[in-house]
C-alpha cells in the first residue's frame, strides 16, 4: 500500500503546492510586517505635539534672534535690520544655491532673495543641514574675510548667510530649510501652518 | 572544574547518562572544549577573541542591573543616572563598569582583528569567520551607539542627531528614513525610547547570536596559528594534529592568566580613571540634553573617531557618508583582496610589512585626528591618511601578489 502511495508522486501538483504556500506565507508576511514597521513611524501624540507654535513679534529688537521649539525641532526667527537685508547681494556670487532653487528647502513663497515673507522676519529651521547640529549666529560684517553676517555650524564649519543661503566649499549641500509659516496677524507669527489667510 | 569533567567522561550512567540520552551533552563539550585542538604556539595575539568574551559578560551583567534603575524617559534618563551613580548602592560602579566595558570591548575587538591581519586568518578557509566577525563589529558599533544616547547628556543627543542625519544622505529616501529612525520630527522621547529597546534587547540578541556562529564556524575549520599553516594536516595516530593541543586544559589555563592581567587594568580604569580623561565619558556628556544649543567642540566617542575623520575629509555631505560607509565595509573583502600564497607575516615579503605599517599608522592618526577641530593642518593630514587607509584595500591585491614570500615550514615553531 505505501508502495501504491509513492508511486502516484504527481511532481507538478507538488510544485504548484509548494510554490502556492510559499507565496501565500510570503504575502502573508509582508501583511504582518506592516503593523510593526508603521508602529515606528511618528505617532499621533508626535503628530499633535507637533502641532503649529504662535511667536509673538512685538518682543523681538531688530536684529535680535529668538530660538523658539517646533515639532521638537529648533526655529530661528530672526527680525533683520535694513542693513543685513542690504548686505546680502554682496554673497550672491559665493552662494552654492542663491537662487533658492533647491525646492524642498523652503516653501514657494519664500523662494525669493530674502526667503521670507517679509523681508524683516528671516524664518529657518535651525538645524545644519549637513548633519543636523544646530548653527550659532555670528553677526558682525567683517568684509576683509568676506564674510556679511550669517550662521556658522560648531560641528564641522557649515557657513550659512542672513537668509540661510549655504556658503560655497562647506560640507552643507543646501541652504537652511525654511519651516511652513504665515502671519496670523501683524504681530503674531504661527510657524508649522500656512495654510488660510497669509 | 578539571576533575568535574574527568569524571563525567567517565560515567556511563547516571544523570549525565540519563541527560545524553537526551541530549549530546559530552559530545559537545568533546567537540568544542576538551577535544577541539588549537595550535601549540598560540601567542599573546591569541587572547582577545577570549577577552571580547569576558568583556560581553561584563556588559550583559552591569547592563542587566542598570536597567532594573535607569528609566527611558527624556525627562528621567539624565536623572536616573545621576540616580545609580549617587544613590543606588554600588550603582557607581556598576554603571561604570558598564561604560568602561564599552571602549574596552572596542579595544580588544581592534586587537583581535589585528591578530586576522597579521596571521592571515581571514584568509581561505577561514573567510566565512572573518565576515560573521565582521557582522559582529557592525553590531558592536550599532550597540555602542543606542547606549551613548542613553545618558541623555548633550554629547548623547547631538552625537545621535549627526549619526541618524548620516542617513539623510541615502539619496530619494533619504529625510524619511531619518524621520523613520527618530520616530518623530526631532531626536526626542520616542527616539530615546527605541533606542532603549535597541540597546537592551534586539542588538545585544543579534550579538550574542552571531558570536555563537562565529565559535561554531571556527571550531569547524579549526584556529589558525602564527606560522598560517593548517595542524589539521598533520596527525597523529589518534587524529589528533600534532601541533595542536586540546582547548581545554591548555589553551583555558593560558587564557586564565590573560583574564586576571586583563580584570586587574580594567579595575585600574573603572577605579581611578573611569572617565579616561574625557575619552571614555566625554566631558559634556555631563550636561543634560539641550536641543537649542550644540556644544563648541563636537566629537564621538575614541572608538569611531577613525571613521568619524573619514567623513570629514570630503566638504559633501553625500560623499563623505559614502567614503565612511566604505571604510567601514571594506575590510569585509579582505579574505579575496589578499592574494598572498602565505597566510603569517611571518612569511611575508617587505611590501606586506610595509603596507600593513602604514595601516595601522593611518588607523591610529585617523583615530587622533578624529578629535581634533576640522580646520587647518588636520584636514590636510585627515585627507592624507584616508587616502593611506584605502590604499591599503584597494592596493593590497597589486601587492600582495608580487611580494615576495618566504617558504613555510610544515610544523609549527615558536620563535620565528
Amino acid at each position: 500500500m505505501t508502495d501504491d502511495v509513492s508511486d502516484q508522486v504527481d511532481n507538478n501538483r507538488r510544485h504548484f503546492l509548494t510554490v502556492a504556500t510559499a507565496v501565500t506565507g510570503a504575502v502573508g508576511a509582508a501583511f504582518a510586517a506592516v503593523p510593526f514597521l508603521a508602529s515606528l513611524k511618528p505617532s499621533a501624540r508626535a503628530q499633535a505635539l507637533g502641532a503649529p507654535v504662535e511667536v509673538a513679534l512685538g518682543n523681538i529688537q531688530p536684529g535680535e534672534l529668538i530660538r523658539v521649539l517646533w515639532r521638537g525641532k529648533l526655529i530661528f526667527v530672526l527680525r533683520r535690520e535694513e542693513k543685513m537685508l542690504s548686505e546680502l547681494a554682496n554673497n550672491d556670487a559665493n552662494l552654492k544655491d542663491p537662487n533658492s532653487e533647491v525646492v524642498e528647502q523652503q516653501p514657494d513663497y519664500a523662494a525669493n532673495p530674502t526667503r521670507s515673507v517679509r523681508p524683516e522676519f528671516l524664518v529657518l529651521e535651525g538645524s545644519c543641514t549637513h548633519l543636523g547640529c544646530a548653527p550659532i549666529e555670528d553677526f558682525p560684517v567683517r568684509p576683509a574675510e568676506n564674510w556679511y553676517g550669517g550662521f556658522f555650524c560648531p560641528c564641522h564649519g557649515s557657513k550659512f548667510d542672513l537668509a540661510g543661503r549655504v556658503l560655497k566649499g562647506v560640507p552643507a549641500p543646501t541652504n537652511l530649510r525654511v519651516p511652513p509659516y504665515r502671519f496670523v496677524r501683524d504681530d503674531l507669527l504661527l510657524i508649522g501652518q500656512d495654510t488660510g489667510v497669509a | 572544574m578539571a576533575r568535574a569533567e574527568a569524571e563525567v567522561a567517565k560515567s556511563t550512567g547516571g544523570v549525565v547518562k540519563w541527560i545524553d540520552d537526551r541530549f549530546p551533552l559530552m559530545e559537545t563539550l568533546r567537540y568544542h572544549v576538551t577535544e577541539y585542538y588549537a595550535s601549540k604556539n598560540f601567542n599573546f595575539w591569541y587572547v582577545f577573541g577570549v577577552l571580547a568574551f569576558v568583556v560581553l559578560i561584563i556588559q550583559l551583567l552591569t547592563g542587566i542591573f542598570l536597567t532594573m534603575n535607569y528609566k527611558p524617559s527624556s525627562a528621567e534618563a539624565f536623572a536616573s543616572v545621576e540616580y545609580i551613580m549617587r544613590d543606588v548602592e554600588w550603582g557607581w560602579l556598576i554603571r561604570y563598569m558598564h561604560s568602561t566595558g564599552a571602549s574596552f570591548f572596542f579595544v580588544v575587538v581592534y586587537l583581535h582583528m589585528f591578530r586576522a591581519m597579521l596571521y592571515g586568518s581571514y584568509k581561505k578557509p577561514r573567510e566565512l569567520i572573518w565576515i560573521i566577525g565582521m557582522l559582529i563589529f557592525f553590531v558592536l558599533m550599532a550597540e555602542a551607539f543606542a547606549g551613548y544616547l542613553l545618558p541623555w547628556g548633550q554629547m548623547s543627543y547631538w552625537g545621535a542627531q549627526v549619526i541618524i542625519s548620516l542617513f539623510g544622505a541615502v539619496p530619494v529616501v533619504g529625510d524619511a528614513l531619518v524621520e523613520f529612525i527618530k520616530g518623530d520630527y526631532a531626536i526626542s522621547d520616542i527616539t530615546l525610547n527605541r533606542f532603549f529597546a535597541l540597546h537592551v534587547i534586539l542588538l545585544p540578541l543579534l550579538l550574542v547570536g552571531l558570536i555563537f556562529v562565529h565559535i561554531v564556524a571556527l571550531h569547524e575549520v579549526g584556529s589558525n596559528n602564527p606560522d598560517g599553516i593548517e595542524i589539521k594536516e598533520n596527525k597523529d595516530a589518534n587524529g589528533v594534529p600534532v601541533d595542536g593541543v586540546a582547548f581545554h586544559p591548555y589553551h583555558t589555563s593560558k587564557d586564565l592568566v590573560a583574564i586576571i592581567i586583563f580584570l586587574i587594568i580594567f579595575s585600574a580604569v573603572v577605579f581611578f580613571a573611569p572617565e579616561a580623561g574625557g575619552y571614555f565619558l566625554e566631558h559634556a556628556n555631563f550636561e543634560p540634553a539641550n536641543v537649542r544649543v550644540t556644544p563648541e567642540h563636537i566629537a564621538p566617542v575614541w572608538y569611531f573617531t577613525p571613521f568619524y575623520a573619514i567623513l570629514r575629509a570630503v566638504p559633501s555631505k553625500a560623499g563623505g557618508a559614502a567614503l565612511m560607509a566604505a571604510a567601514v565595509l571594506l575590510p569585509m573583502f579582505l579574505p579575496w583582496l589578499d592574494k598572498a600564497r602565505v597566510k603569517s607575516i611571518r612569511y611575508r615579503g617587505w611590501m606586506y610589512k610595509t603596507a600593513l605599517t602604514l595601516f595601522v599608522i593611518s588607523f591610529v592618526t585617523l583615530g587622533w585626528l578624529g578629535l581634533q577641530p576640522a580646520e587647518g593642518i588636520y584636514v590636510t593630514l585627515t585627507r592624507i591618511f584616508t587616502v593611506v587607509y584605502f590604499a591599503y584595500f584597494i592596493l593590497m591585491p597589486y601587492y600582495t601578489s608580487i611580494d615576495k614570500t618566504k617558504p613555510v615550514p610544515n610544523r609549527v615553531v615558536y620563535n620565528a
